[in-house]
């Protein structure tokens, strides 16, 4: 089936098996790896990307479900080799260890401020982390980076 | 995944046709049940008929006295309609996480009625009526089984419509990695009486007619003194047995009740 999409600001047409996950077509035929897959049960959240600005899971998604739509992916975040403020902030509050969570909490945190404001609270931050998995940092400098990101988000606005 | 042949209909005449000309088709909502059961093989299809296109299904006619949701009205959606009733808008706040919300439906977990699910609930403690293209069902005749529903084959759901209740609270305990209900409770207080709705502890969603009648009776915590519920088909698992689910049920209502007096 041929679909045509939106995908990191580029205008594209593909060709793809009804069957194909998204984020299978992400990864293996455009090879955009930072999408990950940490499970198989649609828990983790390790595969979020942005679908007309929603989170979502793209494990958990067709390709050719995305026909038509705008899709933000890791990938698209980063601007004339200036890091996305939420990726900055990851960095600077030591937001990871291994990484492999990281584009999908990166995602998630983009979603919370775009749904509670560049002043969410930690607790609220927290709550809306229920959809990813972190298997190394505990969780608190996650929060703390999403809180510092949110508030250069919204500087940056 | 094994190969099918994916429909996006442009109406819902067009679904209904696409699905029956299948063999073995399904409709595709959210994809958050369906998909993750097709990825790991316990199901497979010829054909699926995916509702995305089919934006009316989305609506919510929200009035003074009553609410009609479209069945591809997502959990965030609903969550975050600005005058949805509050213990409608709290149940969608809390179905699994912000990604599922944003994509699961109503009419996909109504459909499912999976034993542990959040919306039977919020349908049979309310009486809601189940629209379908094959007729409407009352709650209380919808919910036929574990997983099962008097849905005909084929059909499709396409809204839901509830009355506003005088009062109303669905508290949960989540099981701690899915989110699903260990055992939830929702109350409301309806014209009828109130009517108490209870999941995740029973194979199929249930009402607890015991606690109805106190309820009926004074609406307060006190009145259910020396209550327990229990069934035939009290489910039990790794994650809690039957007899902490039941605890939990009476828990729960308590919780219900006192949440549905502020
Ligand atoms: C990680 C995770 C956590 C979750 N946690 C919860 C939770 O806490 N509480 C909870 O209640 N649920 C939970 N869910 C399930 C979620 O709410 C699903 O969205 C819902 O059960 C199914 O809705 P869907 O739109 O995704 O349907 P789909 O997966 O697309 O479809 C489910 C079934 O319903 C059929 N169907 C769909 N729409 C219709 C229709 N309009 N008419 C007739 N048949 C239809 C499909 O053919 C399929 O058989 C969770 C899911 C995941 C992945
Ligand atoms: S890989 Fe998508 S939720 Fe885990
Ligand atoms: S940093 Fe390793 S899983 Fe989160």
């Amino acid at each position: 089936m041929i679909i045509n999409l939106n995908l990191n600001d580029k205008a594209i047409s593909a060709d793809v098996v009804p069957e194909r996950l998204l984020v299978d077509w992400l990864r293996d035929e455009l090879g955009l790896t930072g999408t990950h897959v940490g499970c198989d049960t649609s828990q983790c959240g390790a595969c979020n990307i942005l679908v007309n600005g929603l989170s979502i899971k793209a494990c958990t998604m067709l390709a050719v479900q995305v026909d038509g739509c705008t899709l933000l992916t890791i990938e698209g975040l980063t601007k004339h080799n200036e890091l996305h403020p939420m990726q900055a902030a990851f960095r600077d509050n030591h937001g990871l260890q291994c990484g492999f969570c990281t584009p999908g909490m990166i995602i998630a945190g983009i979603e919370i401020v775009r749904r509670h404001g560049s002043h969410v609270d930690a607790v609220t931050v927290a709550h809306e982390l229920d959809g990813n998995i972190c298997r190394c940092t505990g969780y608190q400098n996650i929060v703390a980076a999403i809180i510092d990101g949110a508030r250069r988000m919204g500087a940056s606005a | 995944m094994t190969p099918f042949v994916y429909h996006k209909p442009v109406n819902v005449d067009e679904g209904l046709a696409r699905l029956k000309a299948s063999s073995d088709g399904a409709w595709l909502a959210g994809g958050m049940t369906l998909l993750p059961t097709l990825k790991q093989r316990l199901r497979e299809v010829t054909d699926l008929v995916d509702l995305c296109a089919l934006h009316d299904l989305t609506n919510i006619q929200l009035g003074a006295n009553a609410v009609t949701i479209g069945a591809m009205a997502t959990h965030a959606m609903i969550a975050g309609h600005p005058d949805m009733f509050p213990a409608l808008a709290s149940l969608a706040a809390g179905i699994g996480d912000p990604q599922v919300r944003n994509r699961g439906t109503i009419g996909g977990s109504l459909a499912n009625n999976d034993p542990s699910a959040d919306w039977p609930a919020a349908v049979l403690a309310c009486n809601a009526t189940v629209v379908t293209s094959a007729g409407s069902f009352a709650a209380d005749e919808f919910f036929t089984g574990m997983f099962s529903t008097a849905l005909s084959e084929g059909a499709l759901i396409t809204a839901v419509h509830f009355e506003k209740p005088a009062r109303a609270a669905y508290v949960k305990f989540r099981h701690p990695a899915s989110g699903y209900a260990m055992a939830g409770v929702f109350v409301a207080v309806m014209e009828t009486g109130v009517r108490v709705a209870i999941t995740g502890a029973t194979a199929c969603i249930k009402r607890w007619p015991a606690a109805e009648l106190a309820l009926t009776k004074t609406f307060t915590n006190e009145s259910l003194a020396g209550l327990a519920f229990e069934s035939e088909d009290m489910l039990g698992d790794i994650h809690a047995s039957a007899a902490y689910r039941a605890h939990l049920a009476n828990v729960m209502l308590g919780r219900a009740v006192a949440k549905a007096m502020v």
